[in-house]
């Protein structure tokens, strides 16, 4: 493929990226609103278009199973998920990070039941916030297709060796027709070289892979992962920024938008980036001193990036998309919180959730969110969290 | 009679692909099923195996036993993960990406992680047509986690989820047939074995390594500890459940069946004889035992029509 | 040779906890499960090598005389050898004499 400019349905360009990328095994399950992306994969492979073994998987459970036996013997592996298949294969899920099995998922962020709902939050993606995976949100379908690459680089990086979640909003993102620049074949094969896998699976090098870790060994094999995970950030932002160099297209981990001079901000993660900005701009031609800071990394979290863009502010208005039964707020707040605990110069933090279940969440609903929330700051009526657009 | 390829001990791989020191109970059966199929299969494997006694025995971090490279991920899926490495070894070498050559790729499960959690896993890779071999070491039941009841127990054992009492026989269901389930799928090769006829489980992990496509073989292992049996008697018992018919060897190729070994009259035995010495089935009554004698003679009547009908 | 298990840092563990050196439970002697070890009369062996074949440890080897006998540094006892043998030259002694 060329360097072309398209306008695409982003599902599509998932698939043509992955496509792009030489992905030789592709394991997963339907689920809405994650098909477009698996059903065009299939018709590339059907078409001869990309060399793969497409393996139409009996469960989420499995397509999770496969893709772990084929990162494991070293092959480039894509699968694509929503809400209850993440769910059915959450506990693979955990394995595969633990087992430093790099992989690349498309996350179609979806709502968990009960009751039932095909639409967007991002209840699905937080339930499984602790396993170890990098997890990045993208915005809009430009991003999208750029971070199925950046993920594969960041994944097989023998440095990291994790396996890599890219987050889009399902629907709100994945069934959206937008304009998509495509990179040529050339610039993709220079960003991505051919994955090497230390240790994988062959009959030349045996090796045993999922041992059993009694009590003495087990806190051992843990901080091993966990120093994984955590030492896998400078790897990430050097294929962003390689990224960036090849592309003109950058990103960090966390990002923001007129934010020089502003007093507070909004703080969002995927698709609501895009709104907040607008709702900014019309907030700024009145005269307030607003602006947004987006987390495009959310695991392993951007500690000091983060800090560096907010402290200082006066407050932090952060949109939710998951709530977070019983506890504090919602899961972003309460990590942001957390971070900012007992640091000079810290914000203070208002949380909505906001758009559970895809429900929309308008420019006229951010506004007044962006104009509640800064009364509320001022009040000092900080603490928990508000159900946006709740009747009753 | 058909003969084995081999049928002395002098002419089997000497090479042991599954190291000792490995924490298997004393006469288990099941750990010596696994070294007789890595002897059939040979260096050239991979395994995917379920957690289970054979995974917790054998690889306590930092130690290993197994000499050919393995992967255990968890306990419902290794059909699952072996079908991925199959997929990804496969298009790595037709894209050029590794060299070309002939690996065995098989699951191991117990009969927990095949018949019941696993069960829609390996389905699912028997109908995808993974060229796969997946090995079922069947004890009868959750061994590893204390002897309960899996829906391959037999009808009439006590187990700790089970247990015989005045209102209970012990497992009141008939074993599940995973053999016939197998088969259902239209895979090329299924069989049973056992290691007390090594002759017969080498030849039959051989075909089913030599069968493009999906094999499915499943292995009575016996387990001294959860039959309640001296560890000597291992290989014995697997005898008696043989030449009792409790558990026919047989193996069905593209849908012909053939039983390989038929207990000759002079070996034939009562099913009695098998389960008396059980303690998992000591309470049974001799009506309870002409029970299960019919209804394994009736099973075994349908196995050589079965196998006469080619 | 790996070190035990409870002397073992983070730093020394491999990506994804794979163990590299394979087979290497051979440092794991199980011999010290045993109760009764087996005793080969050595005259009486046919060599036809069945104690080989059906020993769960794998731990049964030819002796430099010609005879089978187990390795008693992983033997567990079971007994296997001794019910198997077709010879009946195996007998199984307690490890208390």
């Amino acid at each position: 493929m060329g360097k072309v400019r398209k306008g695409v349905e982003v599902s599509i360009a998932i698939a043509d990226a992955v496509a792009q990328a030489d992905v030789d095994v592709i394991a997963a399950y339907p689920i809405t609103p994650q098909t477009h992306i698996v059903e065009h994969l299939s018709e590339i492979v059907a078409d001869g278009e990309l060399d793969a073994e497409y393996v139409p998987v009996d469960s989420e459970h499995s397509a999770m199973s496969v893709c772990c036996g084929s990162a494991a013997v070293g092959a480039r592996t894509f699968t694509s998920t929503s809400s209850q298949g993440l769910a059915l294969m959450s506990e693979i899920f955990f394995i595969a990070a633990a087992m430093r099995l790099p992989m690349v998922m498309a996350l179609a962020n979806r709502s968990l039941s009960s009751p039932l709902s095909i639409w967007n939050d991002h209840s699905d993606v937080m339930m499984v916030r602790d396993a170890g995976w990098i997890c990045i949100f993208v915005e809009n379908g430009q991003e999208t297709y750029d971070n199925i690459f950046c993920a594969f680089r960041m994944s097989e990086d023998p440095e990291v060796m994790l396996p890599v979640a890219v987050n889009l909003d399902g629907f709100i993102l994945t069934h959206m027709i937008e304009p998509v620049e495509y990179e040529d074949d050339d610039l993709i094969r220079r960003y991505l070289p051919e994955f090497k896998m230390k240790n994988a699976l062959h009959p030349d090098h045996p090796v045993s892979m999922g041992c059993f870790g009694m009590p003495e060994i087990y806190t051992e094999a843990q901080m091993n992962r966990e120093m994984g995970v955590r030492n896998s950030y400078p790897h990430i932002v050097k294929a962003w920024e390689e990224w960036g160099r090849l592309t003109g297209r950058h990103y960090r981990p966390v990002e923001t938008y007129r934010t020089d001079d502003a007093e507070y901000c909004i703080v969002t993660m995927g698709s609501y980036g895009e709104t907040a900005m607008e709702v900014v701009d019309a907030l700024r031609a009145e005269g307030e001193k607003v602006g947004v800071v987006k987390i495009r990394l959310w695991r392993p979290f951007p500690l000091d990036e983060f800090r560096a863009a907010v402290l200082g502010k006066k407050h932090l208005i952060v949109v939710d998309r998951a709530i977070t039964f019983g506890g504090q707020g919602g899961p972003v707040a309460t990590e942001l919180r957390s971070a900012l605990y007992k640091r000079d110069g810290a914000p203070t933090i208002v949380n909505y959730v906001a758009g559970l279940a895809g429900r929309d969440v308008s420019r006229k609903d951010f506004r007044s969110i962006i104009t509640e929330g800064r009364k509320k700051a001022e009040a000092g009526d900080t603490e928990g969290f508000t159900l946006y657009g709740l009747r009753g | 009679m058909a003969k084995t390829s081999v049928s002395s001990p002098k002419n089997v791989e000497r090479a042991e692909y599954f190291a000792p020191g490995h924490r298997a109970c004393q006469g288990c059966a099941e750990v010596l099923a696994v070294r007789l199929v890595l002897k059939a299969l040979g260096k050239d494997t991979i395994v995917a195996m379920a957690t289970g006694c054979m995974e917790i025995i054998s690889s306590p971090l930092p130690l290993t036993s197994w000499r050919i490279p393995w992967i255990h991920n968890a306990f419902e899926n290794p059909a699952a993960v072996i079908s991925g490495c199959e997929a990804g070894m496969k298009a790595m070498m037709r894209k050029g990406k590794m060299p070309a050559k002939k690996i065995n790729f098989v699951g191991m499960g117990g009969d927990g992680a095949t018949a019941d959690i696993g069960f829609g896993s390996l389905s699912g890779a028997l109908e995808r047509g993974h060229d796969m071999i997946y090995v079922c070491y069947d004890n009868e039941a959750y061994m590893n986690t204390g002897i309960q009841r899996s829906s391959s127990t037999p009808y009439g054992a006590s187990t700790t989820t089970s247990p015989a009492g005045k209102k209970s026989i012990g497992q009141r269901t008939q074993k599940k047939n995973m053999v016939e389930i197998a088969v259902a799928h239209g895979i090329p090769y299924v069989a049973t074995a056992c290691p007390s006829f090594p002759f017969d489980l080498l030849d039959k992990i051989k075909k089913a390594s030599e069968t493009p496509g999906p094999a499915y073989v499943h292995i009575l292992s016996v387990c001294p500890t959860g039959w309640r049996i001296q560890p000597s008697d291992a290989i014995r018992y697997g005898r008696l459940a043989v030449n009792s018919c409790s558990f026919p060897l047989y193996e069905v190729v593209n849908g012909k069946y053939r039983v390989t070994y038929k207990p000759s009259d002079k070996k034939l035995i009562p099913v009695s004889e098998y389960l008396s010495g059980q303690g998992r089935f000591r309470h049974l009554t001799d009506k309870d035992i002409e029970q299960i004698q019919a209804a394994t003679t009736r099973q075994y009547e349908r196995l050589l029509k079965l196998s006469e009908e080619e | 040779m790996a070190k035990p298990m409870d002397q073992i840092t983070w730093q020394e563990l491999q990506v994804g906890a794979v163990v590299v050196e394979i087979g290497n439970s051979t440092q794991y002697e199980t011999g010290s499960w045993r109760s009764e070890r087996p005793v080969v009369e050595k005259e009486k062996c046919i060599k036809c090598m069945f104690c080989w074949l059906y020993c769960p440890e794998g731990c049964i080897h030819e002796a430099a005389e010609g005879h089978f006998e187990a390795d008693l540094t992983y033997c567990k006892g079971c007994g296997i050898c001794a019910a198997e043998c077709p010879a009946k030259c195996i007998t199984m002694i307690s490890e208390e004499k």
